[in-house]
């Protein structure tokens, strides 16, 4: 009976898992199809025979090596922006109560609930106003801005973990508050920042509306926003599409994954224990 | 050195000046412009108080892409509630093999919205897309359908797709709050002889309430947010026939200059955000907290 039990819902776990790797394995068939049996009527389910050699020459078939160039510079300054930026925030709000705490954390609250999207108008008349269109800069405030509240949650968390003892005893010893935290408390609260700087890094590097907007040559173009120029009305090189794709999913999915654990309690605000 | 680093001033600042540069300002951008009368190529013509609200009211398109919205965000929302409980009891369930199939989950969460999108559009194209062979295999179909031709049938996937992305998140918040319930609460429950069924309904949903109306209020406001499903596979179209307000909102400003009447509808938009907002911090009970 109970081997039953376990067999039917490894049975149902495998079904579930396959129905959400679907679209990801159907990109990687069309990844791996030669370019001349890409568009047969009707679809074959897998290619006469496995082509690798999309993945070497869809760098030549456009800018494409220039916009992940691009993703990685505005998602990486993001992230170092939002670091910048929440650690000391993060770590005030958990260590001091103060007038105005509630303002400030309804105010970062609101930060994560407000997405860009409903707001692309605001944004793109402030940084036309601001001379700021098709530039890194802009697209890297937008993403820093607008991921900030995950990390000042999250840290703020491991930061009151933390017991204050361990700090008051160095400061006894004469740390000052900033050396403190850089040298005992951030350590301490490792697995905190890389949560944030994974999410931070991932949620950038995914993000579109603000880069399709804000960005109108391949200079500063990143993936998300390149790769929807290749689908055209006639023949779309979907091999193409799609080899570039999955190496912009497969990292992300991985580091994704090293943070499962934190992730809920950083996208509800610390609601959920 | 010391004293300035004593108070809130220093440690707070940098995080508030972002606050207020990139996320406040904008919404205040956002309104003044609804109030513009603004040229096609961005120029400020004067104040012209509510007449682009006026126009927007007239549009033709309005009310088709208001009515969608509301159909999208309730069917979008309930159906991932329902299904991440399922889920959620599922992964919460000890068997071989579970760990991956909550790799399997993260997959769609982690990757980029657009490229998810993306190879939907190429699994239900017409001609070259694997859907209709499997169908036409099955003889469930007799010829190819053109599925993201036509509202009545792209709109049904714009939903599924919308489902299939929100799920993952939901799915783990609902597990997180299945783990807060003590093991001995069921144990107490099989003692008295109460039937899973029964359990579920007065122990497990009981207790997941929080859980529950946090991720419904999360995903009605990313489900009315959604954009780049719709923009890579339809467009909103054809013509207007599946925008939302949110994509009409895009594509007014962006595609037909209409940057008053798109402004206008993203106070709207962002109105409607805000409702969602204010019961989110209601439901996380953060306006009952002592926050100072």
């Amino acid at each position: 009976m109970k081997l039953a039990k376990k067999t039917s819902l490894a049975v149902t776990g495998f079904f579930v898992a396959a129905i959400f790797l679907i679209p990801y394995i159907r990109m990687l068939i069309t990844a791996l199809t030669p370019a001349n049996e890409v568009f047969e009527i009707p679809a074959n389910y897998l290619p006469t025979s496995f082509d690798f050699s999309n993945f070497f020459t869809v760098w030549d078939s456009g800018p494409v090596a220039r916009y992940i160039l691009n993703t990685v510079i505005i998602a990486g300054a993001a992230t170092l922006v939002v670091l910048i930026v929440a650690v000391p925030a993060a770590y005030y709000l958990a260590r001091f109560r103060f007038k105005g705490r509630g303002l400030v954390l309804l105010l970062v609250l609101a930060t994560q609930m407000f997405a860009p999207t409903s707001m692309v108008i605001g944004i793109y008349r402030e940084f036309v106003a601001l001379g700021l269109v098709n530039t890194y800069l802009a697209l890297i405030l937008v993403n820093a801005a607008f991921n900030l509240a995950f990390s000042v949650w999250i840290l703020t968390g491991f930061f009151s973990g933390i017991p204050e003892e361990i700090e008051e005893a160095a400061m006894l010893d004469g740390c000052s508050r900033f050396n403190v935290l850089r040298r005992i408390t951030l350590p301490l609260a490792l697995p905190g920042l890389l949560t944030a700087i994974i999410f931070t890094f991932i949620a950038a590097w995914n993000e579109f509306v603000i880069a399709l907007t804000l960005t109108s040559s391949p200079d500063v173009r990143p993936l998300t926003v390149g790769i929807t120029g290749f689908i055209g009305l006639y023949e779309t090189q979907w091999h193409y599409i799609f080899a570039v794709s999955l190496v912009a999913i497969i990292p992300v999915v991985i580091l994704f994954i090293s943070i499962e654990k934190w992730l809920v309690s950083g996208l509800t605000a610390g609601s959920i224990k | 050195m010391k004293k300035l680093l004593a108070g809130p001033v220093p440690w707070l600042t940098p995080m508030l000046v972002l606050i207020f540069g990139v996320v406040l300002w904008p919404v205040f951008e956002m309104i003044r412009t609804s109030t513009l009368e603004i040229s096609g190529s961005g120029k400020e013509k004067g104040f012209v108080g509510l007449e682009n609200y006026r126009e927007l009211f007239e549009n033709s398109n309005l009310a088709g892409a208001f009515a969608r919205t509301i159909f999208w965000v309730v069917v979008v929302v309930v159906i991932t509630m329902l299904l991440s409980l399922f889920l959620a009891q599922l992964l919460n369930t000890e068997f071989p093999g579970r760990r991956y199939v909550r790799w399997a989950l993260i997959v769609p969460w982690a990757s980029s919205l657009i490229m998810t999108a993306t190879s939907f559009r190429w699994m239900l194209d017409g001609y070259y897309g694997i859907l209709n062979r499997v169908l036409l295999d099955l003889g469930l179909i007799d010829d190819a359908v053109e599925w993201l031709g036509s509202a009545s049938t792209s709109f049904p996937w714009l939903i599924v797709v919308a489902i299939f992305v929100s799920l993952p998140f939901t799915t783990f918040v609902m597990i997180a709050g299945l783990q807060t319930i003590p093991g001995d609460l069921y144990e107490a429950a099989r003692v008295d002889g109460a039937r899973p069924v029964k359990t579920y309904f007065s122990i497990t949903l009981p207790l997941l309430v929080t859980s529950i109306s946090v991720a419904t209020v999360i995903n009605l406001i990313n489900v009315f947010n959604q954009f780049p499903i719709i923009w890579v596979m339809t467009g909103g179209g054809p013509g207007y026939d599946t925008d939302t307000t949110t994509t009409l909102m895009y594509k007014l400003a962006f595609r037909s200059q209409e940057i008053g009447q798109s402004a206008a509808l993203s106070v709207l938009n962002f109105a409607v955000i805000l409702i969602f907002v204010y019961i989110y911090l209601r439901a996380t009970g953060f306006t009952k907290q002592k926050q100072d």
